[in-house]
């Protein structure tokens, strides 16, 4: 275990479907591997069903809380606009955030009710300046020639907050939550989202 | 090397290690993952979903009392279900050691209702221990199954969201196998059949059994004290410790690992060694209102915290603290933003079965399930759910209460894992007490909301072995309702079903409307998406009227887009729709509601 590490603190949010559990579960397996305490909470259930979905994930030399306190979080890997936007509170004053530039449309914008949020980035910078760094994470992993690779590429833009922790864990994690079959493209996604900011 | 393991996943582990033979569960969040954990991963266990909680509860008594070591899950309400078997059991006691999981849901993020199930160790009158994240689950279980063999009790395991959902480092170690011999031995009548004249020995056998277990929650290892301060304490356990040390770790603790019986020496060290003590526990003043009773002084409890939802590090920080917290900033208000409520998928068959109901002016008695999201506008067509089963119970009620006013008028929808959890006996009443009800079956073939656990009606069990598959039919018969007034609906032909629907409302006799070939569109297996003509549907933009009918069905491919134009016989309109290619599935429902024909086979 490292010593005496005060706890830090990263909150994932996304829709249902795109992959944030992996991604969190990623940094699992990289945090242990760099021998740190973890804890991550998120709750499921509803959220196949195009709900929101949120992972508390926190490493350090000893966690308590499962969850991160409002106000606490130190990173935030959002997935999706909205659900970037609806965390920005949480976010401590210095925290570093990546934003991914995918818009999923809620129902009550679907139908005409409401508007879906514009200018989410600037937003962020108003409040954060340069710790705010865009991903098009769904343009990359089109470009990679799976949708499904956005997750990972996310993962990859993220490690580069991370410089003293090893890139192999991060490949090492990719290979042991994947199958076989997936590991190239996976690690190609790591790769170009690493590059991307 | 510590493995990472969700808290679910750390009570299959413990129990597996604890050498558990035979594992049963209903699902239900946040426990459903403990079930599949263990027949995914340890097959010397045997382990089944059973038809309910009840059921599962008995299932794991049977085996303990032919020695087996064993265990039973579920969510809070389903422990509700199998009190019935729970509050004898504590008076028969076990042989091999019996653990009974239940998973609380404080702030409700997936059940009907929020329950601290602290109570039923005080009313049944059974030790409970509560881990507070994954190594103690792992530990606790061990610990269960040795309490439960040496106090001749079944012991409660009671987990919340943020410990069973957690994942967090655990040590394992290896298995040991149970060395009860296993057999039924006819000659112990007088403790395990509950007749007046035995259960008034076991009765008392209650109370000495919970003053030993008094003795042994003051020796246990599982509740632990931490002095630091001398000025401030915190009483606590499982969830509640884990917010309260983060946010004052400078404070003394005692921790209760064991929650009942409560440690009464322990306790009254803690108030000599600390002088101001608090009483931080999520949901009920289950320990303060003890400790209060004791006659100790307790400096705050419910008075500050909350006694509903979840805590979290910041509620435990700002009642502690009142005034002198400061709220972080707000930049953004989240009030202000769309939710993102869930959604029926896009091709589910729920979707078109309840526009039908709707339009056929139903009022509609519903259950437990996906289907509960019905209720969300557009569609508002489910105006009832209570608990599993609930909806043709009550149905029959009403109808009985309004007489022919409600011939016509109302239904009982729920699922096929419901109908077969709570739904049979509803339904055999309303046959029986010449009822009118029209129940309907879903057709999941799978346990749905919960995440996709096989059940009597799929045809296979938890380890994917083909099995007997219930006809619902013939249940329909036996239990009396008439074969005329058994029906069968495709809830994708909206017309149709809402004719079948109002015919079987009218009659004054019981009826059961079963929908087919509408499987769960996440169940692959099932192949849901097979009977669709097209794989997907696109606006002709040259009819679309922008009139907003095919909004009315909630379809998570169709949004609204705004802008002038006009039809190509120059039908004005202020705004068209979009099919989302990503997502639609060629389910033909928005098709059958438009009236313009402007919905259209397309190509992927």
């Amino acid at each position: 275990m490292k010593k005496n590490e005060k706890t830090t603190n990263i909150f994932l949010s996304g829709v249902g479907g795109q992959g944030a559990i992996l991604a969190s579960n990623i940094l699992g397996e990289v945090f242990i591997r760099a021998g740190y305490d973890v804890k991550k909470a998120e709750v499921h259930g509803m959220a196949q069903r195009g709900g929101d979905v949120t992972t508390h994930f926190r490493y350090g030399t000893k966690v308590y809380s499962p969850i991160i306190k409002y106000g606490d979080v130190d990173f935030l890997l959002s997935f999706e606009l909205l659900e970037a936007l609806r965390y920005i509170n949480w976010v401590k004053p210095d925290g570093k955030i990546i934003i991914n530039t995918q818009e999923i449309l809620p129902p009550a914008v679907s139908l005409g009710q409401m508007e879906y949020p514009q200018g989410v980035p600037e937003t962020f910078k108003k409040y954060f300046k340069d710790n705010v760094h865009v991903v098009d994470g769904l343009g990359i992993a089109k470009s990679l020639g799976n949708l499904q690779a956005q997750n990972v590429v996310l993962v990859g833009a993220f490690s580069n907050f991370f410089p003293k922790i090893k890139e192999s864990f991060f490949v090492d994690a990719i290979k042991k939550l994947l199958a076989p079959k997936l590991h190239d493209l996976n690690v190609k996604a790591f790769e170009a989202g690493k590059k991307a900011l | 090397m510590k493995e990472i393991m969700q808290g679910n996943a750390a009570i299959a582990r413990g129990a597996w290690e604890a050498g558990v033979k035979v594992a049963a569960a209903y699902p239900g969040t946040p426990s459903s993952e403990i079930l599949k954990d263990v027949a995914d991963n340890y097959p010397e266990i045997y382990a089944e979903w059973s038809p309910n909680e009840m059921v599962a509860v008995q299932v794991a008594a049977g085996a303990a009392l032919a020695g087996a070591r064993a265990m039973a899950s579920m969510k809070h309400v389903g422990m509700n279900v199998a009190a019935d078997a729970l509050m004898t059991l504590a008076y028969t006691g076990i042989k091999g050691g019996l653990m009974i999981v239940i998973a609380d849901d404080p702030n409700v993020h997936s059940s009907q209702n929020e329950q601290d199930s602290r109570n039923w160790a005080r009313f049944a009158k059974v030790p409970m221990l509560e881990p507070g994240d994954a190594q103690e689950c792992y530990e606790f279980t061990k610990a269960a199954f040795d309490i439960s063999e040496k106090f001749d009790t079944p012991v409660l395991l009671r987990t919340v969201t943020r410990i069973a959902h957690a994942d967090s480092l655990v040590q394992t170690g290896k298995r040991v196998e149970s060395k009860m011999p296993l057999g039924l031995d006819p000659k112990e009548a007088t403790k395990y059949v509950m007749v007046p004249a035995f259960v008034r020995p076991r009765r008392k056998a209650v109370e000495e059994r919970m003053r030993k277990l008094e003795a042994f929650a003051d020796k246990t290892k599982i509740n632990k004290m931490e002095i630091n301060s001398k000025t401030y304490g915190v009483i606590t356990s499982g969830s509640a410790y884990m917010y309260a040390k983060e946010v004052f770790p400078e404070y003394s603790f005692l921790k209760l690992g064991m929650v009942w019986p409560l440690p009464k020496k322990m306790i009254d060290t803690f108030f000599k060694e600390v002088k101001k003590v608090y009483i931080i526990e999520e949901l009920d003043p289950f320990f303060e209102t003890e400790i209060r009773a004791m006659g100790y002084k307790v400096f705050h409890g419910k008075d500050i915290i909350p006694n509903m939802y979840e805590l979290s590090p910041e509620i435990v920080e700002a009642a502690i603290k009142g005034k002198t917290y400061k709220a972080p900033k707000v930049r953004v208000k989240p009030e202000d933003l769309p939710r993102r409520p869930p959604n029926l998928c896009a091709g589910c068959s729920h979707r078109p079965l309840f526009y039908a109901l709707k339009k056929a002016g139903a009022f509609v008695f519903g259950d437990i399930g996906c289907y509960t999201l019905a209720v969300a506008p557009p569609i508002s067509a489910l105006h009832t759910t209570i608990c599993m089963g609930a909806g043709g119970g009550m149905a029959h009620g009403a109808s009985k209460a309004m007489g022919k006013e409600a011939l016509g008028k109302t239904v009982a929808v729920l699922g096929d894992s419901t109908f077969l959890h709570s739904g049979i006996l509803p339904l055999m009443n309303a046959a029986y007490n010449k009822g009118n009800t029209t129940t309907i079956v879903l057709d999941n073939r799978i346990t749905g909301m919960t995440g996709h656990q096989e059940h009597a009606g799929t045809g296979f069990t938890v380890r994917g072995e083909v099995a007997n598959q219930v006809d619902y039919r013939e249940i329909g018969k036996a239990i009396g309702v008439k074969e005329a007034n058994i029906r069968y609906v495709d809830p994708y032909n909206i017309k149709e079903t809402m004719e079948i629907v109002k015919e079987e409302m009218n009659k004054d006799e019981a009826s059961l409307i079963l929908c087919k070939d509408s499987p769960c569109m996440l169940l692959r297996r099932a192949k849901p998406l097979e009977r669709f003509k097209s794989p997907l549907y696109a606006i002709n933009m040259d009819k679309c009227r922008g009139c907003k009918m095919c909004l009315e069905i909630n379809c998570p491919a169709i949004s609204w887009k705004e802008g002038a134009g006009q039809t190509v016989d120059g039908q004005k309109r202020k705004g068209t729709v979009y099919i989302n290619p990503d997502q639609c599935v060629g389910c033909e429902v928005c098709v059958q509601v438009c009236k313009f024909d402007a919905i259209e086979p397309a190509k992927k």
